[in-house]
């Protein structure tokens, strides 16, 4: 956030910070994509016996439940992403501390999920290809959640100090861009992993 | 630019304080410095390596060596120039020269710059670690699977490669987001993206590949590392894992790899030939689009690594066929650095004899290049020397010409002095023919059937004289990059000194002192055209009028 400007007279319609955060989700598309593309090569390729496969145990109410989480999370972002534009700093608190709570539930519906799998059904990553792929996609992205979490936490603090302002509010947008970014990954994940895959 | 340096009024600071500093910066300039040092090191290090495997081949059935360590050894070389000595060190120059021809104070994030060249070091740093381990990685630069599973490499050697590789990964790709950030949001007011100087253009298509190509390997990387310590199956044959995915995804990013090794070197010559055969680029238009259009081909044509492996007949042809295209934008390069040069007032000096020898080096790495693209000749000649002897001549003709083209170039303006011509030419000629004879024979042995990897072979193969001159040609090279390295030691303290614009050349870095001040530019200049210190010098004929 401490990035120097465009300078002045510039023609570049963004500025190098933001430049910067859509070069970094690009290549963060790269990595998914790869993790994406290595699940779907493996999918439905254990034999018999080989331990659980996904429509054995891949439980669909509880990961309905945290991807409505997870997807009204980001509507809830922007929403405090306007009310920071309108100077409205405690509701920018309030709903900037909504999306942090959305995000832990996610979080806590994977830990719920992962402690289900490995102690009902015995699915570790070591168990079989399934296991193997999907701790890794769904750990990534859910890692990729943490971190999120982690960085709302920083900007929460330092707004509550009122050192967030809508002079500094670039910075926030960028994070608000990397949580929209965690969420489309979700929805390939879902979609791939929970819809599809099963 | 983010800290103001703190003003030292002691003529020579103590060894300590400068040390601190060169640690501590977040100056772009002295980032590249310390990126190109790195590489310079590593190139070195890589060097050595291939000696000893050049010396172990010298004479049929010999046991200087012995297979382990000669395993090690081809492995170590290819990782280390690869990662540590090829992309640094054009990351280093760019890091360098871009602010510094677009007008800018710095690089867009200075301290993501300095976490990007610690990382790749220490990353670098982690993969020699091996060495004290009991051993190197004995998997191959492209670390097949299986091989690398804890079933066939049970040393931890092979996890400090791939966390090496990882930490070096991060690095680069932050470096590629920078440089990205930097070209698209610094440019001096009114340098259209039209109008930038071409090395910028090679570099932003450059981090784009890299931002691509380089998260793929990470992600493959981690992958190796849960089937060593997770018990994970990615890469484990024996419980499903695929060894072709593998190759598939390796070399997603290994292809893409070679374009990021020889883009950046495109853009140095390109601002070399003009500045030395006095005219201005030709077709610059073409140029730019065949930088992209190479930049996007590439991502389409890795599997053409793979022919032997028994794709079906439709892949087959499509990666023949695309990497075939490559050769368009490739050739529109070529015609447009000629006709460039067609009708100049060529001066020979050491930047400009370095691009004629990538220009003629590279030229045959790339025809070679053409015939393995065709599927029936890469059956018959790929993992032979053949494609050893092809792909140096690419990565020696090409990048490594290419780079001494540049840093001959703009060392007076790094340092203030000029390079001795006289051991320019000495390090010139020394490495023009020992390569020619090091990587020519191996072309030969190839076709006499020589696989590429072998530690030793047997009298009767008649491989003999040909690996001798290869080893011969090597000796040759070596004392070239010695020449190089007392080069800029030398000239540092004693060159003569440059001036600001030693070349009365026409991109902005030229503008400003040798070396530049740490802010670059007392006054942010604005830009009319793709030559503005034309502009400048010729107020009565400047550029822009024409473009």
């Amino acid at each position: 956030m401490n990035a120097p400007h465009s300078a002045p007279g510039s023609s570049s319609p963004l500025t190098p910070s933001q430049w910067g955060m859509l070069a970094f989700l690009f290549s963060e598309v790269a990595f998914f994509t790869t993790l994406i593309v290595v699940y779907i090569s493996y999918l439905h390729r254990d034999g018999v016996g080989h331990g659980p496969t996904p429509a054995e145990v891949l439980s669909l109410p509880l990961v309905i439940g945290t991807t409505i989480c997870l997807l009204s999370s980001s509507f809830v972002i922007h929403l405090a992403e306007r009310a920071l534009d309108r100077q409205r700093q405690s509701t920018f608190c309030l709903l900037w501390f909504a999306t942090i709570v959305l995000g832990l539930a996610f979080l806590l519906g994977t830990a719920y999920e992962w402690r289900e799998l490995i102690e009902r059904h015995g699915l570790t990553i070591g168990r079989n290809l399934f296991g193997t792929t999907f701790y890794t996609l769904v750990g990534f992205h859910g890692l990729h959640v943490t971190v999120g979490v982690i960085v709302m936490l920083v900007v929460l603090g330092l707004a509550l100090r009122r050192r967030v302002t809508r002079d500094n509010q670039i910075g926030v947008q960028l994070v608000s861009w990397y949580w929209h970014f965690v969420d489309a990954v979700w929805v390939a994940v879902f979609t791939v992993v929970y819809l599809v895959g099963r | 630019m983010a800290v103001a340096e703190p003003r030292r009024e002691l003529a020579s600071p103590s060894w300590t304080a400068a040390l601190h500093d060169w640690v501590t910066t977040v100056d772009h300039k002295k980032i590249g410095i310390l990126y190109v040092v790195m590489a310079v090191v590593f190139l070195v290090i890589g060097g050595c390596e291939a000696l000893l495997i050049r010396w172990q081949l010298l004479v049929p059935r010999s046991d200087f060596l012995g297979p382990d360590t000669f395993n090690q050894l081809f492995t170590m070389h290819g990782t280390t120039m690869v990662f540590f000595m090829g992309m640094p060190i054009l990351i280093g120059m760019g890091n360098y020269l871009v602010p510094l021809m677009i007008g800018a104070r710095d690089m867009a994030f200075p301290r993501l710059n300095a976490l990007g060249f610690w990382a790749t070091l220490f990353g670098g740093l982690l993969v020699y670690f091996s060495f004290a381990t009991g051993g190197a990685p004995a998997i191959g630069w492209f670390a097949y699977a299986p091989l690398t599973e804890r079933t066939f490499s049970r040393s931890p050697a092979t996890d400090l490669w791939a966390l090496g590789l990882i930490v070096s990964g991060v690095g680069t790709t932050t470096a590629a987001i920078n440089f990205i950030a930097t070209i698209l949001g610094m440019r001096a007011p009114g340098m259209a993206l039209r109008k930038v100087p071409f090395f910028v253009w090679t570099m932003l298509w450059t981090s784009v590949q890299i931002a691509i190509a380089l998260p793929p390997l990470t992600a493959i990387l981690i992958m190796i590392v849960f089937d060593r310590n997770l018990g994970a199956h990615f890469f484990d044959t024996q419980n499903g894992g695929s060894a072709l995915l593998w190759q598939h995804l390796f070399w997603f990013f290994g292809h893409p790899e070679v374009y990021i090794l020889i883009l950046p070197v495109f853009g140095m010559v390109t601002e070399v030939i003009p500045v030395f055969s006095r005219k201005v680029l030709f077709g610059y238009e073409f140029m730019a689009a065949a930088t992209m259009a190479i930049a996007f081909i590439s991502l389409g044509v890795w599997a053409h690594h793979m022919f032997c492996v028994g794709m079906s007949r439709t892949q087959d042809i499509y990666f023949a066929v695309a990497s075939l295209l490559v050769s368009i934008p490739t050739g529109i390069k070529f015609f447009n650095w000629l006709a460039t040069m067609y009708g100049g007032r060529i001066s020979m000096a050491s930047p400009m004899l370095f691009a004629c020898g990538f220009l003629s080096m590279f030229l045959i790495g790339g025809l070679t290049g053409i015939m393995l693209a065709a599927t029936p000749f890469d059956f018959q000649l790929s993992d032979s020397y053949f494609v050893v002897g092809h792909f140096h001549w690419v990565l020696i003709g090409g990048t490594l010409f290419g780079t001494f083209a540049g840093i001959h170039y703009w060392y007076p303006k790094v340092t203030g002095r000029m390079l001795s011509e006289r051991l320019a030419r000495w390090q010139f000629w020394l490495l023009y023919i020992g390569f020619i004879v090091t990587f020519g024979a191996m072309h030969i042995s190839g076709f006499l059937g020589m696989p590429r990897r072998i530690y030793t072979y047997e009298v009767s193969r008649g491989w003999e004289f040909l690996n001798q001159l290869t080893t011969v040609g090597a000796l040759i090279q070596a004392p070239s990059f010695l020449i190089f390295v007392y080069n800029v030691v030398w000239s540092y303290w004693k060159g003569r000194p440059a001036g600001d614009d030693p070349w009365d050349a026409w991109t902005l870095e030229w503008g400003t002192t040798s070396p530049p001040p740490s802010y670059n530019f007392a006054a942010i200049p604005t830009v009319r055209s793709r030559r503005p210190l034309w502009d400048l010098k010729h107020p009565d004929d400047p550029d822009w009028k024409y473009e």
